[in-house]
């Protein structure tokens, strides 16, 4: 058969059209039983220890590393034009806004989503899901929700904590190598901070837990063919979570950068 | 008549091009134990999965005790549910917890059972397999497969169902053990008086636990009659099958070297 462009455009533009389709239909019933009783107490409370107090680990290192670098950069851009004092409120904006929940939301996406497809793409071919349903029991108020709900709650917690961290990093940086002064650091550091810059940085981290859970679960949940279908699945919960972090920042920020 | 327990009338289920069923029609009188057998690929597990809601029919009608599965939610669908246990081929255990608590799990599921009486509850069942309560703190993966398949079988039965389904019990069990889970089998529908349907196409093992056996045939039902009466079926499938010969009416797509 010849090869026809068109057709396989069509076949491209279909198979996104129902992928869609069928992630807006798993959207909207994760949500659902997420916000609806009963709810799995003992499951939450697993996933948000697993989320939250596993992660912190990976993320307070990550923002350790981030602040510290920063303080470093900036100071080499500022030093050129003689505004070497911006960096104590440069690093605190940057990591609050950006650096915190953006690196952060990678790193957890890195280590949580690929998990959760892992453990749900297994027990999706070994019928642990099915049998799941004879139980009477709704796979997604008992897999999906619990997730969905740590991943919200936790996410921001971690991104307070990253805050703490990297700002920290930067007053290392800044008071043992770069030669500042600690208490006016400090005072530059809190002094231009505004609610804003933390509170977006927070919202952010919240889309970004639920987009982690979200890609974990949804590929574990449509796995097929076995081992190599649950690998698939893991690779592709830790890629579609990265990307759609990345899709989802830069939409929250012109969201609170319209408010201004 | 009596209505059946269980009733199946004209379901299809297609996969794309593939047409698995095409209008299989099953009554089961409530307290019988049928067995379906059939090649792989005509259609027995996706008929149980059907059945059980895990898939949606195309077409056709299934019924429990008169009431319609077929199109209902998963909330409406749950009562029924609570009927019916199932054993799955590879006994589908949940790894992330352990035997007693797999074995009580529709127990503590629901919020029917606290966990200590659900506890109680799971070394009975487990005893009723021949498992004793050294396993009830093991997890799955510690278990052989034919204790894995007695958990599964004390599972399916800790909430004692009306209804139990039993997806190939024997496959992948050496015969001894394949005999001991048929012996379990048929000692638990006694024991409970529940109505039971299993699939495979462990012919030894369907002679032993069957009451009445169906065979499916590309998507339908071409034979279904007693046990007792299988070897005089009068059907060229049916002997081809239970025979296991290679000549017959039923050609796999085999390429020959």
């Amino acid at each position: 058969m010849p090869w026809n462009p068109l057709q396989l455009i069509g076949h491209v533009v279909l198979a996104f059209m129902a992928t869609t389709g069928r992630l807006a239909i798993f959207t909207g019933n994760g949500v659902r039983n997420s916000v609806l009783p009963p709810f799995y107490f003992r499951l939450i409370g697993r996933q948000m220890l697993f989320i939250g107090y596993y992660s912190l680990p990976v993320v307070g290192l990550t923002a350790l590393f981030t602040g510290m670098v920063l303080a470093l950069q900036i100071f080499i851009g500022s030093e050129r034009f003689n505004a070497e004092n911006a960096v104590a409120t440069i690093v605190v904006i940057g990591i609050t806004r950006e650096l915190g929940p953006v690196l952060g939301g990678l790193m957890v996406a890195g280590r949580v989503s690929s998990a959760m497809a892992a453990e749900i793409g297994t027990m999706r071919v070994t019928e642990q899901i099915d049998a799941l349903t004879t139980l009477s029991t709704n796979p997604f108020k008992y897999l999906v929700a619990p997730r969905l709900i740590a991943g919200v709650t936790m996410m921001p917690l971690l991104v307070i904590i990253a805050d703490i961290i990297g700002v920290y990093g930067g007053y290392l940086v800044g008071t043992q190598k770069l030669g500042f002064n600690a208490g006016s650091y400090l005072t530059n550091t809190f002094e231009f901070l505004e609610v804003i810059d933390v509170v977006s940085g927070l919202v952010k981290a919240a889309v970004f837990g639920f987009i982690i859970a979200l890609m974990g679960c949804y590929h574990g949940f449509n796995s097929t063919g076995g081992a190599q279908g649950v690998g698939r699945a893991t690779t592709n919960a830790v890629v579609s979570a990265s990307i759609l972090i990345l899709v989802a920042n830069y939409l929250v920020t012109e969201i609170f950068f319209a408010g201004r | 008549m009596a209505e059946p327990k269980i009733s199946l009338t004209g379901v299809t289920r297609s996969f794309g091009p593939k047409h698995v069923l095409r209008g299989l029609d099953l009554d089961i009188a409530a307290g019988e134990s049928v067995v379906v057998i059939g090649g792989s690929g005509t259609g027995k597990s996706v008929m149980l999965k059907c059945i059980l809601g895990l898939l949606e029919p195309d077409a056709g009608s299934i019924r429990i005790d008169g009431e319609e599965l077929v199109g209902r939610k998963f909330e409406e669908r749950e009562p029924i549910l609570r009927r019916l246990g199932m054993l799955f081929q590879g006994a589908a255990l949940f790894d992330s917890l352990r035997v007693w608590e797999n074995v009580a799990f529709g127990l503590t599921s629901t919020g029917a059972m606290k966990r200590a009486e659900a506890r109680e509850v799971a070394v009975e069942k487990l005893a009723e397999v021949g498992l004793g309560s050294d396993v009830m703190n093991l997890w799955p993966g510690e278990l052989s497969g034919g204790m894995q398949k007695r958990v599964g079988l004390a599972r399916a039965i800790a909430t004692d169902p009306e209804i139990i389904f039993f997806d190939e019990p024997t496959t992948g069990l050496d015969p001894i053990m394949s005999d001991i889970i048929d012996e379990l089998i048929v000692d638990c529908v006694k024991r409970s008086g529940a109505t039971t349907l299993t699939i495979t196409h462990d012919m030894a093992s369907a002679r032993k636990i069957a009451h009445r056996i169906a065979m499916i045939y590309e998507g339908r039902i071409i034979w279904a009659g007693p046990t007792s009466e299988i070897e005089e079926s009068g059907n060229a499938y049916v002997d081809q099958f239970i025979h296991g010969e290679v000549e017959g009416p039923i050609k796999l797509d085999i390429l020959k070297p």
